[in-house]
């Protein structure tokens, strides 16, 4: 079971003055149960990206095949596709709109055509996995906070029951709390769902601590990628690319260049305290 | 009295229903009291519905106090003679840099401000090119600005305020949608702006890494102002910030469990520079003889 990227190109607005080759030649395979991260600069061909891996943007050349299936070929089920892989916009509270929270959770799965009761079975369930404290189900969704909205928001994808589900910037514009509580949310749905899960992000400190797998895009293309602790080795690369790596790997650059036998690829903060505190050690 | 005083402000969002009876009343802001001195870099942190923005909102009165009172540069917000005024010595800039332009050329969307307030034409085009070459956006002012980047179009946006004149600027999470280098741009022009001009920078953000150059910090939490001081005071207290939903920059925390270890650094680190001084020299004493309580203990 896998996500297949065979060449894909995708270009706006082909053969006018606005002509923009978002994505070029692209080639990746997502397997089953990874928790990804896609940095990129603004432009970058990120969200375009992730609007081919369920078919919202047709790719003008190239394959992908969703476990083993052609998703362009013309009996392929595309309704099919965007409910095994859900996706979560930048700002979703903005796509809020039911009276109540309980109800704007039950529209996907209902839309899917389940029986009223199965989606609110499954409506119950996102809620209660994003942890929203059962009080509020039944108040309108506009009077939550920011974190709040955004995990009602994530509900209503999670009821459909996707296997993939891509994120894009979840956590643009939250409290630091809220930024945390979100993750380990992402985290924890990843562990026990077993879900598939693709994240977009700009907090290099975000991706450091919670993916497996970083993909790096650069003018349309995969520049890099790897495990966040192979990749942020390239910390001079993702610069000149107006990215970075985490504020640690360039503090343990800096150590190693004055002498101190740091980990200089450590990219979270419990692998820097380690490796500073045995550095320390070794030094006496 | 001092650029910007607060004294007892209040703002109560009230929502009524059909028949216009009061269905609930909301207090984002509770007795408020600030005082901010002109020139100064002030940032506002604090969780999401604590009332920064609506704080923000009063400073160039896009909204009007409940109750308490306001004074912008002297002038009192609740005195609707002196709106204009106001707005001209406080200016605003939002989160989204797609939403506050309003031209599809760079040096136009800049000079509409001044237009609008009837500035004469030759003037106009001055403070175009001034505010232009203070963000650093000369050579892109006759592209579109669509075709820029969130950084670049955030710098359009402080251009525009800067072609004001004000002597404040108030950023309510200027950079919540920006991508790393994007939010490096803006806080650079902004801070130099403020280094290079002394224009008072009122900057409100999630990010904790942006706060560590401002003279003074603001926390705010259910409408209230409940900690202030330098950023080295407000990251000293690491747990006090977690009970506010908030947190401290990557290397403070990280120096605060190395301290917490028995690394012998020195509290209120702020800065990667400082961590790795403080570091070095911690690692020098060491090598003397001596060591730390917690290290190399087997």
């Amino acid at each position: 079971m896998s996500i297949i990227l065979d060449k894909v190109n995708f270009t706006y607005s082909p053969g006018n003055a606005y002509e923009k080759h978002a994505i070029r030649d692209i080639s990746l395979k997502i397997n089953d149960g990874q928790f990804i991260g896609i940095i990129g600069h603004t432009g970058s061909g990120k969200s375009t990206l992730i609007q081919h891996l369920n078919g919202l943007v047709r790719a003008q050349s190239g394959a992908i095949y969703y476990n083993g299936e052609d998703i362009y070929d013309r009996d392929y089920d595309m309704k099919k596709l965007r409910q095994k892989v859900g996706l979560v916009f930048q700002y979703p509270e903005h796509q809020l709109f039911e009276t109540t929270i309980f109800k704007d959770v039950c529209f996907g799965p209902q839309n899917q055509g389940l029986e009223p009761k199965e989606a609110e079975l499954r409506a119950f369930s996102a809620l209660r996995t994003v942890g929203l404290p059962e009080k509020l189900w039944y108040q309108s969704p506009f009077e939550l906070s920011g974190g709040q909205k955004r995990r009602v928001a994530i509900a209503g994808v999670l009821a459909m029951e996707p296997e993939v589900m891509i994120l894009d910037e979840p956590t643009a514009g939250l409290d630091p709390r809220g930024r945390d509580e979100i993750l380990e949310q992402l985290a924890r749905m990843h562990r026990e769902l077993k879900i598939t899960i693709i994240l977009v992000s700009h907090s290099m400190e975000d991706v450091a601590n919670y993916v497996e797998r970083l993909i790096v895009m650069n003018q349309g293309q995969v520049m890099l990628d790897g495990t966040p602790r192979q990749v942020f080795a390239y910390y001079r690369e993702l610069e000149a690319v107006g990215l970075s790596a985490p504020q640690v790997t360039y503090l343990m650059h800096e150590l190693r260049q004055k002498g101190l036998a740091v980990d200089a690829d450590a990219t979270t903060l419990e692998e820097a305290k380690a490796s500073i505190l045995r550095a320390l050690k070794e030094r006496r | 009295m001092k650029f910007i005083e607060a004294r007892k402000l209040v703002h109560e969002y009230i929502r009524r229903d059909e028949e216009g009876n009061v269905e609930s009343i909301q207090t984002a802001l509770d007795q408020v009291d600030l005082e901010i001195e002109e020139g100064e870099f002030v940032a506002v942190l604090g969780h999401n519905g604590s009332g920064k923005s609506t704080f923000a909102k009063h400073l160039n009165v896009l909204l009007s106090p409940t109750e308490g009172s306001l004074w912008v540069d002297g002038k009192d917000v609740n005195d609707a003679d002196k709106l204009w005024e106001i707005r001209k010595t406080a200016g605003m800039v939002f989160q989204n840099p797609d939403n506050q332009i309003v031209a599809s050329v760079v040096e136009e969307d800049v000079g509409f401000g001044p237009e609008n307030i009837g500035v004469p034409t030759r003037e106009i085009w001055e403070r175009v090119d001034q505010s232009l070459r203070d963000v650093g956006m000369t050579e892109y002012r006759s592209h579109s600005p669509n075709k820029l980047s969130g950084g670049q179009k955030q710098r359009v946006a402080i251009a525009g305020v800067m072609a004001m004149e004000p002597r404040c600027i108030i950023l309510d999470e200027p950079t919540a949608m920006l991508d790393p280098h994007g939010r490096r741009e803006v806080l650079e022009a902004a801070r130099r702006l403020n280094q290079e001009k002394g224009v008072t920078l009122i900057w409100i953000t999630h990010y904790m890494e942006e706060v560590v150059h401002a003279d003074r910090v603001y926390v705010m939490d259910s409408g209230s102002v409940v900690l202030k001081g330098t950023p080295r005071e407000i990251f000293s207290q690491v747990d006090t910030l977690k009970k506010y939903r908030l947190d401290v920059p990557q290397m403070t925390l990280l120096a605060h469990e190395l301290r917490q270890a028995g690394v012998g650094i020195p509290a209120g680190i702020l800065t990667r520079q400082e961590l790795v001084e403080a570091l070095c020299r911690s690692g020098l004493e060491e090598r003397g003889g001596g060591g730390y309580a917690g290290v190399g203990r087997e």
